[in-house]
Formats: C-alpha cells, sequence, structure tokens
C-alpha cells in the first residue's frame, strides 16, 4: 500500500545507529514519563502502540489490510482475565495465556483469510472478528455486557509485588518493548525480507520457490499473538476485559493508528498511537463527536496524508524510519 | 393445527417470513456494492452508513416536512444519491490510481462521520416510524400471519433486484456499464464519458442503499447504528457470492436471508453468526464465492 516504499533493509551487524537512538531514546523518555504524567495514560498508550505496531506488521510488511485485528486484541484481553481472576494466575502467565489464545485465533482465522487477497480479505477478517464479538457477547465466561471486572495483579512470577500502578507501568513497559523490539527483528529477519519480496510481487515469489501461502499464514499468526500480547496486558492494566475491546470500532482504531503514524515505516504506528489515545482521552466528554473527528482523519489521512507523521519525517531525513 | 419437526408453523412461517425480509435489504445491500465495486473497483464501507441516512431521510421528511413514505421512497434516494455523486466527485476520484484499500479506507472514514454526526444529535435510541396507512394490516393465510408491508417489502425488492439486473444485462446503457468494467479506456476511445459513468454509478449504488433505508424504516426501529452492524454481514454475503455477477448477488442475498430465519427457528444461538460460519465453508470449497469468477 505504498505510493513509495522505503528501503527498511539493515546493515550487516544489526540495527541501524539512528533507529538504536530512537528504541533508546523512547526508552528513556517511557522511564521517565511516569513521574509526569498519570502512569495508567501511559500505559494505554503504550500498549496500543504495541498493538498498532503488531497490526502494521501484517499491513505494512505483508501488504494485508486486516480488518479484524479487534478479535485477537480483544480475545486475547478476555483470556488474560480469565486466568488471572479464576484461574488464579500470575501477571506474567496471564498474558501468555491470553497471547498464545491470540495466536491460536489467528492461525484458524489466518488459514481461511489468506485465500483471498485484497478487499475480500479485509472483509474476511471483519466478518469473522464479528463473529468473535458475537462469541464474547454470548459465551458464559465473558460475563457479557459488563465483561470480566475487578481482575486481580497479582505479585510478577509470584514474587514481586506489583500492585500499584506506577510499579505495574515498568511491566508494561518491558512487555511493551520486549514486543517491539521482536517486531523490529521479524522485519530486519530473512523471513521478513521473503515477506517484503512478496509483498512487491507475489508470482514472483512463487517462481523463486517460496510457498508463498505458508509465509503469508506465519506472518498472520505472528501478527495476531502480538495484537494478543498488547490486549492481554491491557486487561491486566485496567483490570478490565470488555466487549469494546472486540467491537469493530476497535478494528478501525487500529487501522487509524497506523495509517495516521506511517504505514511502512517502523515507528509511525507508535506515534499514532500517542496521537490518537491522547485525543480519545482529552476529547472524551465530547461523546461521539470522538467519532466524527477519527472519521475525518481518516479522509484527510487518506486524501491528503497518506506517508503519515512518520512516513513524512522520514522523507525529510531521507532515512528509513 | 399441523407441525413442522415439532415447531408450530406459525413460527417457522414467521421467522422464514422474517429471513426473506433480511434477505431483501442483504439482496439490494449487496447488488449496491457489486455495482459500485464493478466499475469503480473499491468497496463502499459507507453503504451501511447511507442505508442508515436513507432511513433517516424518511423519518425526517415525515417529521420536520410532513412528506409521507410514498414520497419518501422516490425523494430519499434521489437526495442520498446525490450527496454519494457529491463524495464521488470530491474524494473517491482522486484514489482510482492508488491501491484499492485506500478506497476502503476513504469510505470507512466517511462512515464513521455519518454514524457520528447522526449520534449526536439524535442519540442511540430507535426512532418509530409508522407503517403506510394503505399498507397496514395483513392477510390471515390460514397457516400464518402476513402483515401486508412485509409481504410489500419482499415483492418490492424482488422487483428493484430483477429491474437492476434488467438494466445492467438487457439494456444499451448496461452495456456500456458492462464494458467499462472490461476496460474503461477502450470504452472512452469509442466517446463515452467513463468518468461521468463511474459517478452515476456510486450514485445509483448509494441510492440503493438509501432505498433499503426507507424500505426497512417501518420494520426496524431508525437508528444511527442500524447500518454498522448490518454492513458486516453483506460482507459476508459478498464474500459468499462473489462480486462477478448480479444475478448471484440477488440470490445469495434472499438465500441467506432464508437460511438465518431458518437458524433462527431450529437453533437460536447460532443465528447470528450462521452466515459467518457459510462465509468459512465456502471459502474452503470455493475461495472464489459461489458465484464469482477467480
Amino acid at each position: 500500500m505504498t505510493d513509495k516504499t522505503l528501503d527498511t533493509a539493515t546493515p550487516r551487524g544489526g540495527m541501524p545507529p539512528l533507529h538504536r537512538a530512537i528504541f533508546v531514546g523512547l526508552l528513556v523518555v517511557f522511564a521517565v514519563a511516569p513521574f509526569v504524567l498519570y502512569p495508567v495514560f501511559l500505559m494505554k498508550i503504550l500498549c496500543f502502540a504495541l498493538f498498532a505496531c503488531a497490526f502494521n506488521l501484517l499491513l505494512g510488511y505483508g501488504g494485508l489490510l486486516s480488518f479484524g485485528h479487534a478479535a485477537y486484541f480483544g480475545g486475547a484481553s478476555y483470556v488474560s482475565a480469565h486466568a488471572a481472576k479464576v484461574w488464579g494466575l500470575t501477571p506474567e502467565l496471564s498474558v501468555l495465556c491470553g497471547t498464545a489464545a491470540a495466536a491460536l485465533l489467528g492461525l484458524v482465522i489466518g488459514s481461511f483469510a489468506i485465500r483471498r487477497q485484497g478487499i475480500y480479505f479485509a472483509m474476511i477478517t471483519l466478518a469473522f472478528a464479528q463473529m468473535v464479538f458475537f462469541f464474547s457477547l454470548q459465551a458464559p465466561f465473558t460475563g457479557g455486557e459488563d465483561g470480566i471486572q475487578a481482575i486481580p495483579r497479582r505479585a510478577l512470577f509470584g514474587v514481586f509485588n506489583i500492585s500499584s500502578d506506577i510499579n505495574f507501568y515498568y511491566f508494561v513497559l518491558a512487555v511493551v518493548f520486549a514486543g517491539l523490539l521482536l517486531i523490529y527483528r521479524i522485519i530486519h529477519s530473512p523471513f521478513g525480507q521473503v515477506l517484503k519480496a512478496i509483498r512487491e510481487s507475489e508470482p514472483r515469489a512463487i517462481s523463486l520457490g517460496y510457498r508463498v501461502n505458508s509465509y503469508k499464514l506465519a506472518l498472520f499468526v505472528l501478527s495476531a499473538a502480538l495484537a494478543g500480547l498488547a490486549g492481554a496486558t491491557k486487561a491486566l492494566v485496567f483490570q478490565l476485559a470488555s466487549l469494546t475491546d472486540v467491537h469493530w470500532s476497535m478494528s478501525g482504531e487500529v487501522v487509524l493508528m497506523a495509517l495516521l503514524g506511517g504505514m511502512n515505516t517502523i515507528f509511525g504506528p507508535i506515534a499514532g498511537a500517542a496521537v490518537v489515545v491522547t485525543m480519545q482521552n482529552y476529547f472524551a466528554s465530547f461523546g461521539a463527536w470522538v467519532t466524527v473527528l477519527q472519521g475525518v482523519i481518516f479522509v484527510l489521512g487518506v486524501l491528503l496524508f497518506r506517508q503519515g507523521i512518520v512516513g513524512v519525517i522520514a522523507r525529510w531525513l531521507k532515512r528509513p524510519l | 393445527m399441523f407441525e413442522l419437526l415439532g415447531i408450530p408453523p406459525q413460527a417457522l412461517f414467521g421467522q422464514l417470513l422474517l429471513g426473506l425480509i433480511n434477505g431483501s435489504f442483504y439482496a439490494i445491500l449487496s447488488l449496491g456494492l457489486a455495482v459500485i465495486f464493478g466499475l469503480l473497483n473499491i468497496i463502499n464501507f459507507a453503504h451501511g452508513a447511507q442505508y442508515m441516512m436513507g432511513a433517516f431521510l424518511a423519518w425526517m421528511l415525515l417529521h420536520y416536512l410532513g412528506i409521507g413514505y410514498w414520497w419518501a421512497l422516490i425523494l430519499v434516494p434521489v437526495i442520498v444519491g446525490a450527496f454519494g455523486v457529491v463524495i464521488e466527485r470530491l474524494m473517491l476520484s482522486r484514489l482510482y490510481k492508488l491501491d484499492h484499500l485506500y478506497g476502503l479506507l476513504l469510505t470507512f472514514g466517511i462512515a464513521l462521520i455519518i454514524q457520528g454526526l447522526f449520534r449526536n444529535a439524535y442519540g442511540i435510541s430507535g426512532m418509530p416510524y409508522s407503517i403506510p396507512s394503505q399498507l397496514a394490516g395483513g392477510q390471515n393465510l390460514g397457516f400464518m400471519f402476513l402483515p401486508n408491508y412485509r409481504a410489500w417489502v419482499v415483492v418490492f425488492s424482488l422487483v428493484v433486484c430483477l429491474g437492476t439486473w434488467f438494466m445492467i444485462e438487457k439494456t444499451r446503457l448496461g452495456a456500456y456499464l458492462r464494458a467499462a468494467t472490461e476496460n474503461p479506456t477502450l470504452v472512452g476511445a469509442f466517446g463515452i464519458n467513463v468518468p461521468r459513468m463511474i459517478t452515476l454509478t456510486y450514485g445509483f449504488g448509494v441510492a440503493l442503499a438509501a432505498l433499503a433505508g426507507v424500505l426497512a424504516a417501518p420494520v426496524y426501529s431508525v437508528n444511527p447504528n442500524m447500518g454498522a452492524d448490518l454492513i458486516i454481514v453483506v460482507f459476508a454475503v459478498v464474500v459468499i457470492g462473489g462480486m462477478g455477477s448480479i444475478l448471484g448477488a440477488i440470490i445469495t442475498g434472499f438465500g441467506l436471508g432464508l437460511v438465518e430465519g431458518l437458524t433462527r427457528v431450529f437453533y437460536p444461538e447460532a443465528s447470528s453468526v450462521v452466515i459467518f460460519v457459510i462465509m468459512a465453508i465456502v471459502l474452503l470449497v470455493k475461495p472464489a464465492g459461489l458465484f464469482g469468477r477467480a
């Protein structure tokens, strides 16, 4: 989906200095931020940043627009909430349960969805996500309209007490950064390079002997699992898993984050998530005007600003970001 | 009274009728999507919002101007269709050279704007729209009670669908349209104004959605979210049918409505997901869709 694809290949010897500087900079900023800003707000940004990057892994690097990523995000949040509340698991195990569930869901839905391409792929993922929504509405363990509330924050590894927001913040920071670095690694691995080849020309990749569908499915599962990691963590942050996280509007929001920040960039979705979450936070009292505003950003983004915030900066710096 | 498979006939035929009504809306909406997709190569995500606009406009005409159902049936598609023409000229026409997914994102944004504006103005509780007096009441068929309005919806939808099919498959205008779908450059070389045809086609597809909205207004309550969930089901219908054939879209729409109705009788828990399950099966067996071209 690019107008002009930026080269994201890495020179041998690991991360280029600019990217390393950005990661370190982000880490420092987010490590200090909770002393200035409200930790729960920051944790929300972190979770959505990971969610948006996981989504963009599929769109920006696989060229597949999923309109149903809420299914993995929300599905994982339910499983993680259930694991923490009913099974009494520790946070790291609850998050892992949620992630595994999202990966499994991604495997099932992905193996259907990759049979079609382009807009059909978008419609199919949306339809399956709606199925997950109806399941969440009716299944006995999800609590219907109420969701799963008052999820306990148990001790990390059964030892460290992280129940306070500020302590829990650093757990979330660690999880999200681990996820972001993994995404970075996937993009720059030999696997990522094959995906790029598939995105640019599928028939050529097939003729070179790559099993295109296996690569696509693997990418779909990875993207779903990482979206699940974000959702599972978010459930523990808010101590709540609800229908909002599986609703199609959540799938739309993550598309908006990637579009606004810059599809085809590594750091774009992080910026997009920060902007969208901040906007929701400050305009929450305006009700449905937030929806209208999101729609306007979508329209303007598609018509005038397709490279996104980070895409524009990258072009300005003449470096891939 | 007789019973079928342990189900009282009133319940069975009642649900089948409801299925047929839903099927009418699926058919008209997926038909509109298919017509738009054929020429513009975009999926109109705003289709659900435009259907909702149709229902609201009918309600507004009645409540603010006292214009009744029959006039609404003509005026609303024209007004909403004109709105579609404006959207196509101002926005969509700038995207044709880009990846088709941008059209999806743009129309999704338009859908959010429309839904948000109506939610602000009217809240999320539904507005009732009464059945026109000529179609009030119903017939007792012996095995079931058939409300006149519902029969009218099914018959009128069939006429609209078949009329559209006739226009596209059997008239000269339709021949131009099909030719432009295959090769717009060549058709343009014959002196046919293809950009104008594209604009009018989008307007026509949107008008169909609005017409479905007017038909739906007396059946369901008129509320800003009525299109949002419906459009996702219609997407599944489109995936099942494939967008290659007009008649295919009509048959799939009505057929899936009936299947949904039957599911509501025999296994109500699955009624909201049965169409998605069918979509999954079709993707396994015939990925291009029942009537699609690979």
